[in-house]
C-alpha cells in the first residue's frame, strides 16, 4: 500500500512539475531547445518511474509505530528551531539545547545527555571556531 | 614513462606538510568513520565537505583531506564487521562471513591484521591500475562531443543501481528526481528563473552540498531516532583481540587470493553501476568457488576475510577512474567526490588532466602516501579504533547532526539552508524507508545543469534536430550500453539478490 501512495504521489508531482515548467516564462533569446524541454522530459521519467511504482508495489516496509514517528516529528520541530533560533541565542547555546535534546531522545539520561550536550557544543566552537577560526553564528554574548 | 614522470611531479606537490597532515587526519578520521556502524564513507566525506570548504584549503589539499576519508573509510568499515558481526558499512558486509568467526575463535587481532594487509594491497595495486588506466579513458573520452556526453549521463544514471538493485524504477525516480532539483534556480542560457516560485533564495539553485549532507547524515539521525539504539551492542560485548601479527604461512596462504580479488575487485570498482558493494562480493564468492576445497568459508578462513577487503578496497580505487576520467561517478561516495570537486570549481573529465595535471597526479601520490599510512595506522593502533566502537550512538549521533548543521551553516551562513538540509533529512528518512536509492538523486542534483546543457548544445550546433543525440556509433554504443544496464538488473537481479542473501544467512547460522 505504501508503494502505490508513493507512486501516486510522485505522478501528481510530475504533473505539478510539467505545469511549473509550461509557466517559464521564455525570454526573447533563447537556443534551439530552449529552458521547458528537458525538465519536460524529467518529469515524464518521473511519471513513468512513480506509475510503474504503484502498479507493482514493493513489499510493506516497516513503518515505525505512532509513538516513534512523533518522536521522529518532534526531532524535526526542535531542528528547525534551532536554524531559527541560532541567530538569536548564539551557536554555543543553540547548539547545547538541541544536542541535549537529541542524546536525551536517543537514551541517554538527564545528566548523561546535559554533559553530551554542553561537549558538543563547547567541543565544536573550540576546534572548529577557535582552532579552525570558522565563523558561528554570534549570540547575544558574542558566541 | 609520460606517466611516471607526472607521478613524480605529483609526489612532489603532495610532500608537504601541510599535505601530509592533511593526509593523516583524513586517515584517522576516515576509519574512525568507516568503522562506526552507521556512518559510512559517503556520510563520512559529506560531513567533511563543509569543512574543508571553509577552511579555505586549496583543491589539491581538500581533495588530499577527503581522499584520505575515503579510502580511510574502506579500510574501517572491517573493523566492526569483524568484532561485532555489524558491517560499518555496506561493502564491509562480506567480511563479517568469516571475519566474526575467526574473533570468536580468539583470533580477531589476525583477522584485523589480514584484513588490513588485504585492504593495502587491494588499493595499492587500484592505485597503479588507476594511473595507468585513466589516461587511456580519457583518450577515449577526448572524442565526446556533446551528444555523446548526453548519452554518457544517461547511461550513469541507468546504471548506478546496479547489478544488485531491487526495483528499477525506484532508481529510475531517484534520478528523475534529483535531475528535476537541479532545475531549480535561473537557467545558465537564457537567464530565466525556473521552479523558483519568488522565492529569491532559491534563485542560485539548491546547493548540492546541502542536499548530500541532508539526504545522508541526517536521515542516519532519524533513523537512530526511529529504532533508538540507545546503547550501542558494542558495550555489552567484550572480544578478545589476540596477537596483532598474522603468522606468515597465513600471509602466504591467502597471498593468491589478495591478488585475485584485488584484479576482480578493480574491475567491478571501473564498471558503471557495480561498485564497491559487488567488488567484495564477487570477489568472495569467487574465491569460496575456487579454494574452499575443505569447507572452511564461512567458519573463520583468513582467505575468506582476505578476499573482501582486498576486493572492496581495489572497488574504491577503480571507482576513481571514471570519477576523474570522465567526470561521471559510478558509485555513491565518487559522487560526493565529485561535488568536492565541483564545488572548487574544478570540472573533472578530461580536460582535468591537460588543464589541471597538478591536481590529478597530487592526488594520486596522495593516495598511495594515504594508503601507506593507513596501513601503519591499522595493524599496530587497530586497538585505538576498536575502542572508539564502543562510543554509543545516543553521544555520536547529535554530535553527527550538529557537525552537519555547523558544516552547512559555516558555508552560507544562511538559515534558510539549514531548513533546507532539514527537508533533504526527511525526505531521505522517508525515501529510505520506502527503499528509494539516494545516490541516484544526488548524482542528478550534480549532473543535472551539465546533462541539459550538454543536451542543449547538441541540439543547438545541429539546428534543433533532436536525432543528433543517437547519430553517432559513439553514443549509439553508450545508448545501448545504457539500456542493457538498465533492463539487466530487473532479469538478474533478483538472483543475486537471493544468493547475498543466502551467504549472510547461512553465516549466521553458524
Amino acid at each position: 500500500m505504501s508503494d502505490r501512495i508513493f507512486g501516486v504521489i510522485g505522478l501528481l508531482l510530475s504533473v505539478f512539475y510539467i505545469w511549473a515548467a509550461l509557466i517559464i516564462e521564455e525570454s526573447f533569446l533563447s537556443d534551439a531547445v530552449g529552458p521547458k524541454a528537458f525538465p519536460i522530459i524529467i518529469a515524464c521519467v518521473l511519471g513513468l518511474a512513480s506509475a510503474v511504482i504503484a502498479l507493482r508495489p514493493d513489499p510493506e516496509p516497516v513503518w515505525p509505530s505512532l509513538a516513534r514517528l512523533a518522536e521522529i516529528l518532534a526531532a524535526v520541530v526542535v531542528m528547525f528551531l534551532y536554524a531559527m533560533l541560532l541567530p538569536e541565542l548564539g551557536f554555543v547555546f543553540a547548539t547545547m539545547l538541541a544536542a541535549t535534546y537529541l542524546s536525551w531522545r536517543l537514551g541517554s539520561t538527564i545528566l548523561g545527555s546535559v554533559l553530551t550536550g554542553v561537549g558538543t557544543s563547547v567541543g565544536i566552537y573550540v576546534i572548529f571556531h577557535l582552532v579552525l577560526g570558522l565563523s558561528l553564528a554570534r549570540g547575544p554574548f558574542g558566541f | 614513462m609520460d606517466t611516471l614522470s607526472s607521478l613524480a611531479d605529483g609526489f612532489a606537490i603532495a610532500i608537504t606538510w601541510q599535505n601530509i597532515l592533511l593526509a593523516l587526519l583524513g586517515c584517522f578520521l576516515g576509519t574512525v568513520m568507516g568503522a562506526l556502524p552507521g556512518l559510512g564513507p559517503s556520510n563520512g566525506v559529506a560531513i567533511l565537505i563543509p569543512l574543508a570548504f571553509t577552511l579555505g584549503l586549496g583543491a589539491t589539499p581538500s581533495l588530499i583531506l577527503l581522499t584520505s576519508v575515503y579510502y580511510g573509510a574502506m579500510y574501517g568499515g572491517r573493523i566492526s564487521s569483524i568484532l561485532l558481526n555489524i558491517p560499518g558499512d555496506e561493502p564491509a558486509m562480506m567480511t563479517c562471513l568469516d571475519g566474526y568467526p575467526m574473533a570468536q575463535k580468539g583470533q580477531a587481532g589476525e583477522a584485523l591484521a589480514i584484513s588490513g594487509i588485504a585492504s593495502f594491497v587491494g588499493s595499492f595495486f587500484a592505485t597503479w591500475g588507476l594511473i595507468f588506466l585513466a589516461p587511456q579513458l580519457v583518450k577515449i573520452a577526448l572524442l565526446f562531443g556533446p551528444a555523446e556526453y548526453f548519452a554518457l549521463f544517461a547511461l550513469a544514471f541507468a546504471t548506478l543501481g546496479g547489478v544488485s538493485s531491487s526495483n528499477q524504477a525506484k532508481s529510475a525516480f531517484a534520478a528523475a528526481l534529483g535531475l528535476g532539483l537541479a532545475m531549480i534556480g535561473v537557467d545558465t542560457q537564457t537567464g530565466v528563473p525556473r521552479f523558483t516560485f519568488g522565492e529569491v533564495h532559491l534563485y542560485d539553485g539548491l546547493d548540492f552540498l546541502v542536499a548530500i549532507v541532508g539526504l545522508f547524515a541526517l536521515s542516519e539521525v532519524f533513523i537512530f531516532l526511529e529504532h533508538r539504539h540507545g546503547d550501542a551492542d558494542a558495550a555489552s560485548k567484550k572480544v578478545v583481540i589476540g596477537r596483532l601479527t598474522p603468522p606468515l604461512s597465513m600471509v602466504k596462504k591467502c597471498t593468491p587470493t589478495m591478488l585475485r580479488s584485488t584484479f576482480l575487485g578493480f574491475l567491478a570498482g571501473v564498471l558503471p553501476g557495480a561498485g564497491a558493494s559487488l567488488g567484495s562480493f564477487i570477489s568472495y564468492s569467487m574465491e569460496k568457488k575456487l579454494v574452499d576445497k575443505d569447507g572452511t568459508f564461512g567458519k573463520g578462513d583468513p582467505r575468506g576475510v582476505a578476499a573482501p577487503e582486498a576486493g572492496n578496497n581495489a572497488a574504491a580505487g577503480g571507482a576513481l577512474v571514471p570519477m576523474l576520467a570522465l567526470g561521471v561517478p559510478g558509485s555513491g561516495t565518487t559522487a560526493v567526490l565529485l561535488a568536492v570537486l565541483l564545488s572548487l570549481n574544478i570540472t573533472p573529465g578530461p580536460l582535468l588532466f591537460t588543464q589541471n595535471p597538478d591536481v590529478v597526479w597530487g592526488l594520486i601520490a596522495a593516495l598511495f602516501i594515504a594508503n601507506f599510512m593507513l596501513l601503519a595506522m591499522n595493524i599496530p593502533m587497530v586497538g585505538l579504533f576498536t575502542r572508539i566502537l564502543m562510543v554509543p550512538p545516543k553521544v555520536l549521533m547529535p554530535l553527527v547532526a550538529m557537525v552537519s548543521f555547523v558544516g552547512i551553516y559555516g558555508i552560507s551562513g544562511s538559515t534558510f539552508d539549514l531548513q533546507v538540509m532539514i527537508g533533504f533529512g526527511v525526505m531521505g528518512w522517508v525515501l529510505r524507508k520506502l527503499d528509494v536509492p539516494l545516490v541516484p538523486i544526488i548524482l542528478g542534483t550534480l549532473l543535472g545543469n551539465a546533462m541539459e546543457s550538454n543536451m542543449r548544445r547538441a541540439i543547438t550546433i545541429d539546428d534543433g534536430n533532436w536525432w543528433t543525440l543517437v547519430d553517432s556509433p559513439l553514443s549509439l554504443t553508450l545508448w545501448t550500453i545504457a539500456a542493457i544496464g538498465f533492463i539487466l538488473p530487473v532479469l538478474v537481479g533478483k538472483v543475486i539478490r537471493s544468493k547475498m542473501r543466502r551467504d549472510e544467512e547461512s553465516s549466521l547460522s553458524d
